[in-house]
C-alpha cells in the first residue's frame, strides 16, 4: 500500500556535522583524519540504516522492516494498538521532524517506532493508524479535538517543590544558608556539611527539573478517538490514549498538597515498557493531571470513567486492630462498571479499576486477620502495582465479594466489548464532542463517593449468598477458606 | 506430600551429621534422637496440611486456585484473561513424577500456581485451560 522511509539518517548527519566542527577546531592533522573517518563511517552507516528502514501498512498490520545484514521485521496488528505517541526530541523538533511510537499490549517486538518523519506526515500517520485501529478506513480525516484544559506552569513548579523529596532537600539547604547568614557557624563547617549534602541535593534537584521539564505546558484535549496529552519543555510529547484502554486510574493527594486542595491523576495503561521474565506485560503510568484541584480531577475522571461515583463502605470496626494507623482512611466500593478503593493517611490514594479490565480476583487472609474474622479482597489489573483492595473486610463480606465479583466483572466485560464495537462503527463526524468545561464547580466541592461521615462503620447488608455455578471438577470448595 | 518425606530425610541426615560430633553422655543422644523424631513428625504434619491447603476448581467461566495455611489465598482467574500457561517439572519433582502449573495474566500480581500435579493431570489441565482461554479470550 504505502511505503515510507523513516528519516533516521538526517539526525545522524547532523550529529556528525557537530562532531566534525568540534574536531577541526583541535587543529591536529591526525585527529582530523580520525574525525573524518568517523564522520564518514557515521554518514555511511546512518544513510544505510535510513535507506533500509521501511514501513508499510498492509491490511490490518503495520510492518516495520530494518537492518541491512540482519533483516528485522516487526509486525504490529492494528487491532492491538494501545496508543500512538508523537515524540519530538529537541534536535528533531528544530528540524521539524517527529517520531511516531506505537504502543502495543506486549506481544512480539513491543513498541514499534517510526523514527523521524516530517511533522505533518507524522500527524497523518498517527491519525490514520488510530482510525484503522478503530476499524475505520484509513482515509478518515483526524477527528476534531477539543482542548479540555491546561495545567498552569506556575502551579506545576509549586506542586513539585512541595513533594517530599524536594522538601527533604530544601530544608537542610535553607538551614545551612540561614545559619551562615546569622553567623552562628563558620564557613569551614558549612563546607564540610554541604559536601555530603551536595550530591543528595543534586540528585533530587535533577529529578525535579526532569519532572518539570517533562510535564511543562501540560495540555489535555479530547477527541472522539481518545484523549490527547501534550507536554514537555524541550522535547514535546503528544500522546493519544484511546478510550477503553485505561486499566486503572489513581489519584494521589500527598500531605503537603492538601492545604491547596491539589491532587494528581495517573492512568495505568496496558503496554510494554520493559519486559521481564515471568512478566508478560507491564503497565505504563501516565499522568493525566500532574497537579490540579479536586474539581478538575473529578471532571476529568468523568470523561474517562463516566460512572466513577461509587458508594463506599468501610471495613468493620474491629479492623482497627489490624490497621490501627490507616483504618479511618480505608474504604472501598463498587458499582456496575467500576470499583474504587481509598487508603493512606499521609499520602491519600484513591484507585479506580473498571470491572471490565479485571484480570484476577484474590482473597487473602493473613494470620493476624483470622482471629479477627477479617479478610482482604483484591482486584488485579494489567500491570505491576495497580489494584483495588477491600482491605480488612469481615470474612463473610469478603466471601460474598468472591461470589459476586466474577460474575459482575464478566458482565462489565461484555458491556465493554459491545460499547467499543458501537463506538467503532460510529463515523468520527457523528461522535459528539462534549462541551468544554466552561463552568467548573468550585474547588473542594463535589464529594467523592459517599463515605458516611463519622467513625460509624457502615457495612452494607450482605446479600444472600449467590448460587454457585456448577463445577466441572471440584477438588476444593470455595466456601471452605 | 512427597515433600514431607524429603523434609524428614533431610532432618535424619542432619541428625547423622550431628551424631559423630557428640561424644556426650548417652542421655543427651537419646534426647537428641527423640527431638529429631518429634521434629520429623512435625514436618510431616505441616507438610500434610500444606499439601491439603492446595486446591483448584475449574468452573464454567473461571479457575479457582487456593493455597496457604498461615496466609490463606484464593485466586479467581477468568479463562478469558489467561495469557499463558506454564507447566514446569523441576528435578526433585520429576523424581516423584510431579509437575507444577502456573497461570499468567496481564496482571503481574496474579500468582495462580498449582503445584504437585501428576503429569497426566497437568497435561490435561494445560490443554483444557488453553482451549478454554482461546474460546473465551478477551482483549486487555
Amino acid at each position: 500500500m504505502r511505503i515510507g522511509r523513516a528519516f533516521l539518517g538526517l539526525i545522524v548527519l547532523l550529529g556528525a556535522d557537530r562532531i566534525s566542527s568540534s574536531g577541526s577546531s583541535g587543529g591536529h592533522s591526525q585527529n582530523s583524519v580520525i574525525d573524518i573517518a568517523l564522520v564518514g563511517a557515521a554518514i555511511v552507516l546512518g544513510t544505510v540504516s535510513w535507506y533500509v528502514t521501511t514501513w508499510r501498512i498492509d491490511g490490518d498490520t503495520l510492518q516495520v522492516a530494518s537492518g541491512l545484514i540482519r533483516r528485522n521485521t516487526a509486525r504490529v496488528p492494528l487491532s492491538r494498538v494501545q496508543a500512538v505517541d508523537l515524540v519530538e526530541p529537541l534536535l528533531a523538533r528544530v528540524l521539524g521532524l517527529a517520531e511516531v511510537r506505537i504502543r502495543t499490549a506486549g506481544g512480539s517486538g513491543g513498541d514499534a517506532r517510526l523514527m523521524y518523519l516530517k511533522l505533518e506526515d507524522a500527524n497523518w500517520v498517527r491519525a490514520s493508524l488510530l482510525a484503522m485501529a478503530h476499524g475505520l478506513p484509513d482515509s478518515t480525516p483526524p477527528p476534531p479535538e477539543r482542548s479540555l484544559f491546561q495545567v498552569s506552569n506556575g502551579r506545576l513548579v509549586g506542586s513539585i517543590l512541595l513533594t517530599a523529596p524536594a522538601l527533604v532537600a530544601v530544608v537542610p539547604l535553607t538551614a545551612v544558608v540561614v545559619l551562615f547568614a546569622t553567623g552562628t557557624v563558620t564557613a569551614a563547617a558549612i563546607g564540610a556539611a554541604s559536601g555530603t549534602l551536595f550530591l543528595d541535593v543534586l540528585a533530587v534537584v535533577s529529578r525535579m527539573v526532569k519532572r518539570v521539564a517533562g510535564e511543562w505546558g501540560f495540555e489535555v484535549a479530547e477527541a472522539p478517538d481518545g484523549l490527547r496529552i501534550r507536554s514537555g519543555f524541550a522535547s514535546r510529547v503528544a500522546e493519544t490514549i484511546p478510550y477503553g484502554r485505561v486499566q486503572a486510574v489513581r489519584m494521589e493527594e500527598p500531605l503537603w498538597w492538601r492545604p491547596f486542595g491539589w491532587c494528581r491523576l495517573e492512568l495505568h495503561l496496558a503496554g510494554s515498557v520493559r519486559r521481564e521474565r515471568d512478566q508478560p506485560r507491564a503497565a505504563i503510568r501516565r499522568a493525566l493531571l500532574p497537579v490540579g484541584s479536586r474539581a478538575e480531577a473529578e471532571w476529568l475522571l468523568g470523561r474517562i470513567l463516566p460512572e466513577h461515583q461509587v458508594p463506599l463502605t468501610r471495613p468493620p470496626r474491629r479492623a482497627a486492630w489490624r490497621a490501627p494507623l490507616n483504618y479511618h482512611f480505608l474504604a472501598a466500593g463498587r458499582n456496575q462498571s467500576c470499583a474504587l478503593s481509598t487508603s493512606g493517611r499521609v499520602r491519600r490514594l484513591t484507585e479506580w479499576v473498571p470491572l471490565g479490565k479485571v484480570q484476577s480476583i484474590r482473597y487473602e487472609q493473613g494470620p493476624l486477620q483470622r482471629p479477627l474474622g477479617l479478610a482482604s479482597v483484591r482486584l488485579d489489573v494489567a500491570g505491576r502495582r495497580a489494584s483495588v483492595r477491600w482491605w480488612n473486610r469481615s470474612a463473610t463480606e469478603a466471601r460474598d465479594l468472591m461470589h459476586a465479583l466474577p460474575g459482575e466483572c464478566e458482565h462489565a466485560r461484555d458491556r465493554d466489548s459491545t460499547y467499543i464495537q458501537s463506538v467503532a462503527r460510529t463515523p468520527a463526524s457523528q461522535v459528539a464532542v462534549p462541551s468544554p468545561p466552561t463552568s467548573m464547580p468550585p474547588a473542594g466541592g463535589a464529594p467523592l463517593g459517599a463515605v458516611p461521615p463519622g467513625g460509624q462503620p457502615a457495612i452494607s447488608e450482605p446479600p444472600p449468598p449467590a448460587p454457585r455455578p456448577a463445577s466441572a471438577m471440584v477438588s476444593i470448595d470455595p466456601d471452605q477458606l | 506430600m512427597r515433600r514431607a518425606e524429603i523434609a524428614i530425610g533431610t532432618v535424619v541426615v542432619a541428625g547423622g551429621v550431628l551424631v559423630p560430633l557428640l561424644h556426650a553422655p548417652r542421655f543427651v543422644l537419646v534426647i537428641c534422637y527423640v527431638g529429631l523424631v518429634v521434629l520429623g513428625l512435625g514436618c510431616e504434619y505441616l507438610a500434610g496440611r500444606r499439601y491439603r491447603s492446595w486446591g483448584y476448581c475449574e468452573r464454567s467461566r473461571d479457575l479457582l486456585v487456593r493455597r496457604g495455611i498461615l496466609v490463606r489465598r484464593l485466586t479467581v482467574v477468568p479463562y478469558g484473561r489467561m495469557q499463558l500457561v506454564d507447566v514446569t517439572a523441576g528435578a526433585a519433582e520429576r523424581v516423584f513424577g510431579l509437575a507444577t502449573i502456573k497461570l499468567h495474566t496481564a496482571a503481574s500480581a496474579t500468582d495462580a500456581r498449582i503445584p504437585g500435579l501428576p503429569p497426566d493431570e497437568a497435561t490435561r489441565l494445560r490443554d483444557q485451560l488453553a482451549a478454554l482461554g482461546e474460546a473465551q479470550a478477551a482483549g486487555v
